[in-house]
């Protein structure tokens, strides 16, 4: 298709309440093909999946790249390509729809608007998700859009791109650490007392933070912030009120629960140790 | 190069000496995607158990695994066999067009509390190791990271085993003779995890160091009482199989004194009559009469079995003994937030 000269308008203030969610593993995944993309080209295109909640966010869950060719003036879209992956895809999780399309560098191109009116025939509004992979301005910025056609009566004027708000919170990635998704090289996992430890540390170093805040607001160094006060009255508040003796029988009576099971989970060790040895031990005579 | 004194070498005998000599699998290295890829997979499947491939290159003593992509859930059916192998084709293909490592390296699964020891593994491992000469298995237990622990494990068979199993020599004899023991048959790898620089610049920039994360209040929270319940109800179901396994093995031994009793009075017998047949001058009968059914050798039972229930079981109590050690130690804190003079014990 050629490509004519067509004006590509961005407005921010949203007429649509639709938004968006990302998953981190897209971004990982984007990244990864962009890394891994053929010289020639400049930037990598491809299809997202996901769903739509029930409360208009689209989520997007998935993605996969799809082979295109852009030249000046042209713009070509392995289009049998994204049909195999999708029902590759769709085979393993049939919930996971095409929900829109994304594509790396910055901004919005005259070559997305036909990449995005073609997928606009897959789905009902897409929604192209740009991820900077260039860097451009210094930061990281992904940024999602969606198509309103601007027309006069039947005829079609422009396409539209008007930015949604987009939610990155990648919770999943929390779970993980971010320490090991962060660095380029993490040497092992930590294990769980690594865990504990790190998680201890952090817990102190905000009890220190919280400490410092009110004898610096105590002493007038800093001026009081009410509602920060409320947050911290109500938090000491929270612990439950119990009697000494009381508290003692609960945290002892779950302290005996947790030794009963450490030493059934020993005493099966050891009977696992012996009847390896009775087992293998035994000779015919 | 070719000298005078020395022989020359074409390339093809020394590529294949190179081949010959690998050097031991130290460590697997998982890029972050494959990671991320594993867990949303497992975790949107679970309780269900699936599985994926995992690709990526095979370098000296590290596997990297730079992707994946999972199974689809099969159902028992003939012709459905044939679509899951034009899955994986098809996927292969399609990743190859972009650039992605096309090599296998192994498999990934899901497991329930890390009962995962069972016989299609290892059939698995065997099948697997048949094509590829090295492949690893990364096992994943979704109802690990409640307590924001990331529960990832790369294992593969190690070759004692391997070689036993192949030959089907599972009785006690050769056990004996190469020492191998339950904890022998699997052998676990660490990981490594790697990450590109672009990825590892986008997160740094989307996500600031947040003082707390959510695997933190993970790690504190006291109700792990569900998690410990279904620990001791595997545990418990385990311990029956394998009181069950010493029992066919208790049989089999009382079977076989049994019959070796019989096998030494029929030998006296045998004797006494020959006695009296040497006295009357007659041929001596054979000492030994293969078709008499006392004499056939009873066939011992696979210890297979009771080694991978045993693993299952080890497994479980590690688990105990790991999250009611964390458990204990929060109380610690607790208790000690409210009364400070209390001492703490030490372990």
């Amino acid at each position: 298709m050629a490509l004519a000269d067509q004006t590509v308008l961005q407005f921010f203030p949203l007429s649509t309440s639709l938004s968006a969610k990302v998953h981190p593993l897209v971004i990982f995944n984007i990244c990864d093909c962009f890394v891994r993309r053929p010289d020639q080209a400049e930037r990598v295109i491809g299809t997202l999946l996901g769903s739509l909640l029930p409360d208009g966010t689209v989520d997007i869950r998935n993605s996969y790249v799809v082979p295109h060719n852009e030249s000046s003036d042209q713009v070509a879209l392995d289009i049998d390509y994204h049909h195999n992956m999708l029902s590759s895809h769709q085979k393993v999780n049939p919930k996971e729809v095409i929900v829109g399309w994304f594509s790396t560098g910055f901004g919005v191109t005259g070559g997305s608007a036909l990449i995005h009116e073609f997928y606009s025939r897959e789905v009902a509004n897409p929604v192209h998700l740009t991820v900077d992979t260039g860097f451009t301005n210094g930061e990281a910025s992904i940024k999602a859009f969606v198509s309103i056609n601007l027309s006069l009566g039947d005829q079609q004027l422009a396409a539209q791109f008007q930015e949604i708000p987009l939610d990155l919170r990648m919770v999943e990635a929390e779970r993980i650490g971010f320490d090991i998704l962060k660095t380029t090289a993490v040497d092992k996992l930590p294990t769980d007392m690594e865990g504990m430890e790190a998680t201890m540390e952090r817990l102190l170093a905000l009890i220190d933070d919280t400490c410092k805040y009110v004898d610096d607001v105590v002493e007038g160094h800093v001026a009081p912030d009410n509602t920060i006060g409320r947050f911290i009255s109500d938090t000491v508040s929270s612990i439950p009120k119990i009697s000494p003796s009381a508290f003692d029988k609960l945290v002892n009576d779950s302290l005996q629960d947790q030794l009963l099971l450490l030493y059934l989970s020993s005493i099966t060790r050891t009977q696992l140790s012996l009847a390896e040895k009775l087992n293998t031990a035994a000779q015919i005579l | 190069m070719a000298t005078a004194a020395a022989p020359s070498r074409s390339f093809l005998q020394v590529a294949a000496t190179e081949e010959a000599v690998a050097p031991p699998l130290r460590v697997v290295q998982m890029e972050g995607l494959v990671i991320l890829k594993i867990i949303k997979h497992c975790t949107e499947f679970s309780p269900a158990l699936v599985t994926g491939q995992l690709l990526g290159l095979d370098v000296g003593s590290v596997l990297e695994v730079t992707n994946c992509f999972p199974f689809p859930i099969r159902e028992e059916d003939e012709e459905i066999e044939a679509d899951g192998a034009n899955y994986q084709l098809e996927m292969m293909r399609c990743l190859r067009e972009v650039n992605v490592d096309n090599n296998t390296v192994g498999w990934y699964q899901s497991t329930l509390l890390g009962s995962y020891q069972t016989v299609e593994l290892i059939e698995t491992f065997m099948n697997y190791q048949e094509n590829i000469r090295r492949c690893v298995c990364i096992i994943y237990d979704p109802s690990k990271s409640n307590q924001g622990v990331l529960a990832l494990k790369a294992l593969k068979l190690s070759d004692s085993f391997m070689e036993l199993y192949r030959n089907n020599e599972f009785n006690g004899e050769k056990l004996r003779e190469k020492n191998l023991s339950w904890v022998d048959i699997f052998e676990e790898i660490p990981i490594k995890v790697s990450n590109s620089a672009l990825v590892s610049a986008f997160m740094t920039e989307l996500e600031a160091d947040s003082p707390v994360t959510q695997s933190d209040y993970d790690r504190i929270q006291l109700s792990t009482n569900p998690f410990m319940e279904r620990n001791m109800e595997f545990l418990i179901d385990c311990m029956d199989d394998l009181s069950m396994e010493q029992q066919k093995f208790q049989f089999y031994y009382r079977n076989l004194s049994r019959q070796q009793a019989q096998q030494q009075t029929w030998l006296q017998k045998r004797r006494a009559e020959n006695m009296a047949r040497k006295a009357a001058g007659e041929e001596p009968l054979p000492e030994e009469d293969p078709s008499n059914p006392i004499f056939k050798p009873l066939p011992e039972p696979s210890r297979l079995d009771s080694y991978l229930i045993t693993n299952q079981v080890s497994n479980y109590c590690n688990q105990i003994n790991r999250t009611s050690r964390m458990v204990m130690l929060i109380h610690h804190i607790l208790a000690w937030l409210f009364r400070p003079q209390v001492s703490l014990p030490r372990y």
